[in-house]
């Protein structure tokens, strides 16, 4: 347990000072809020832009922090030889795992503590029945399946390539995601193509949760459920610790 | 029973064979030098006993333990160093420690180990912003937080300056000292003599010899005196005078093939005086260097003095 804590501490200290992964977790969520709440370019409809903007990019949050954040650092330290380090040291792998995760949630809480914050003052005003369990089932759902993914091309790719592979994936799931352009604007095929990837199903998922606009998704939980068992999955077969 | 057995280890990467049929042991208190130019497997060695690689066969024993099949016992109870760092670049020295001892049942004092190490003054600067010679002490410290009785460091002096290797031999020497047992490789001759009592020479994953400084430099040409004065001496005559075969190869080192006795050296001696010739240094027993050359092949040797920078010897 110590070692757990100690690890915990250490990550969570690491990433919280890393100025690129500030930036990325909570710079670019927060200039995204802000930009598009105020500026009208987002084609919401009759819906205000903040109530559209909001819950797509507490869904960017999330990947940039689950995927982009943990698959970097965990490229980086595979990169290093500081995992297989660890490997000579009684830290136990599910210890590591485990601290990992941990350090994934602290920082989506920080990132929660200042988006909604944000976005109340821009005049958000989350709706429905039981918006924050859902919301949260479907957070921790996708920071399964982000951190997954993170963690497969970090374990496989050379670190510098894994960053720049990393970056552009979280750069299409931006676009493809739902996140600041509804999927209906998108072409046909696309669209579809869409809808079958985390980001899609997290965005919609939440928008629903938070919208009040009914039930979440059948659909997002189930896309989100599949992603969440097939990557991590993926990622402990092929992870190559050095 | 020894702290590290190794019998008759083969371990293969695909087709090649990195380490064929090694066998060495190093008891408690006792520093063994793995040395051998690159690519001779040192580094395969020492990772299948640290339980990274997979023997292909042999047996290996570190306390008493499957570095493999006893892993989670045994990693308590050791140290590894390895080539490169492995240290997470924004932890400094402090923090590094601190961490690493949290995994540890009964960790050395963190305070204490920078002490030691002369850490102390950089002990809140990051890892990657730290000096050649810092980081490897570090990367040391961090293989000793867990007081483990059996340290294995891999190239513990690359890449440091004449100054921090004298540091690291003052750790070394103490932890054996302490009784722990210290198994480390190095491409260096000099370091190898200087930290190890004894030294295992490896060459294209096979052992070619073993032994004390001492004894290995027995092992190469026959008797000889070796001595460097002044260049261009008159060789000839003073084989005559000694009865034996003197060569001058560079200019001013001379080898005479005669067995070392008191009297050949006063004879020397001697007779440079009486030629006004300063004796600059003289050796009466065969080198380690001169062994060790013999056995490696000077080409190896040759081979690595050429290749750039403290990198040299990394295997991967």
């Amino acid at each position: 347990m110590r070692a757990l804590w100690a690890q915990l501490r250490a990550e969570t200290w690491m990433t919280l000072r890393r100025g690129e992964t500030l930036l990325v977790t909570v710079g670019i969520p927060v200039v995204f809020v802000v930009f598009f709440s105020r500026v009208h370019v987002l084609p919401t409809g009759r819906v205000p832009a903040v109530t559209f903007v909001v819950p797509g990019i507490l869904a960017l949050a999330v990947m940039s922090t689950a995927m982009v954040a943990l698959g970097s650092a965990t490229g980086f330290e595979r990169g290093y030889g500081v995992l297989k380090r660890l490997g000579a040291t009684p830290l136990r792998r599910d210890r590591l795992i485990a601290a990992k995760i941990a350090t994934v949630v602290a920082v989506e809480l920080v990132q929660a503590v200042v988006l909604v914050p944000v976005g109340l003052g821009l005049g958000w005003r989350p709706a429905g029945t039981a918006p924050v369990p859902q919301a949260v089932g479907l957070v921790l759902l996708a920071t399964v399946a982000f951190g997954g993914l993170g963690l497969l091309l970090a374990g496989v790719l050379a670190p510098e390539v894994n960053l720049a592979v990393t970056n552009g994936l979280y750069l299409v799931l931006l676009l493809l995601g739902g996140m600041l352009v509804p999927l209906s604007k998108l072409p046909g095929g696309l669209a579809a193509l869409s809808r079958a990837l985390p980001a899609a199903a997290l965005s919609s998922g939440l928008r629903a949760a938070l919208g009040g606009g009914g039930p979440v998704p059948l659909e997002s939980w189930v896309v989100l459920a599949i992603w969440a068992v097939a990557a991590p999955a993926a990622a402990a077969v092929s992870f190559r610790w050095e | 029973m020894p702290a590290v057995e190794c019998s008759d280890l083969v371990v293969r990467y695909g087709e090649t064979v990195a380490v064929d049929g090694v066998s060495l042991q190093a008891d408690a208190g006792e520093v063994v030098a793995v040395l051998g130019p690159n690519g001779a497997g040192k580094t395969t060695t020492v990772e299948a006993l640290e339980g990274y690689r997979e023997p292909a066969s042999g047996r290996l024993r570190v306390l008493g333990l499957d570095p493999r099949r006893d892993h989670r016992a045994l990693v308590p109870q050791i140290g590894v160093m390895p080539q490169r760092g492995g240290v997470y670049p924004m932890l400094g020295p402090r923090r590094a420690l601190e961490l690493f001892a949290s995994y540890y049942p009964d960790p050395a004092p963190t305070g204490e180990l920078l002490q030691r190490l002369g850490l102390a003054a950089v002990a809140r600067t990051p890892w990657r912003h730290l000096s050649g010679g810092e980081q490897q002490r570090l990367s040391l410290a961090l293989a000793l937080v867990g007081r483990p009785k059996v340290v294995f460091l891999d190239e513990p002096t690359a890449g440091v300056d004449p100054q921090g290797r004298a540091e690291l031999r003052a750790v070394i020497a103490e932890l054996a000292e302490h009784g722990t047992c210290v198994l480390l490789t190095t491409h260096e001759l000099a370091e190898a003599e200087r930290l190890a009592d004894r030294i295992v020479i490896l060459r294209a994953g096979q052992i070619l010899a073993e032994g004390t400084a001492a004894e290995l430099a027995r092992l190469g040409s026959g008797p000889a005196v070796r001595f460097w004065s002044r260049p261009g001496l008159d060789t000839a005559a003073l084989g005559a005078v000694l009865g034996a075969t003197v060569t001058e190869d560079p200019p001013a080192a001379y080898r005479a093939e005669i067995a070392p006795t008191p009297e050949v050296t006063a004879a020397i001696a001697a007779w440079l005086a009486e030629h006004g010739a300063d004796l600059v240094e003289l050796r009466t027993t065969a080198s380690l260097e001169e062994a060790y050359l013999a056995l490696v092949g000077a080409e190896a040797e040759l081979a690595e003095a050429g290749s750039p920078g403290p990198t040299r010897g990394r295997r991967r």
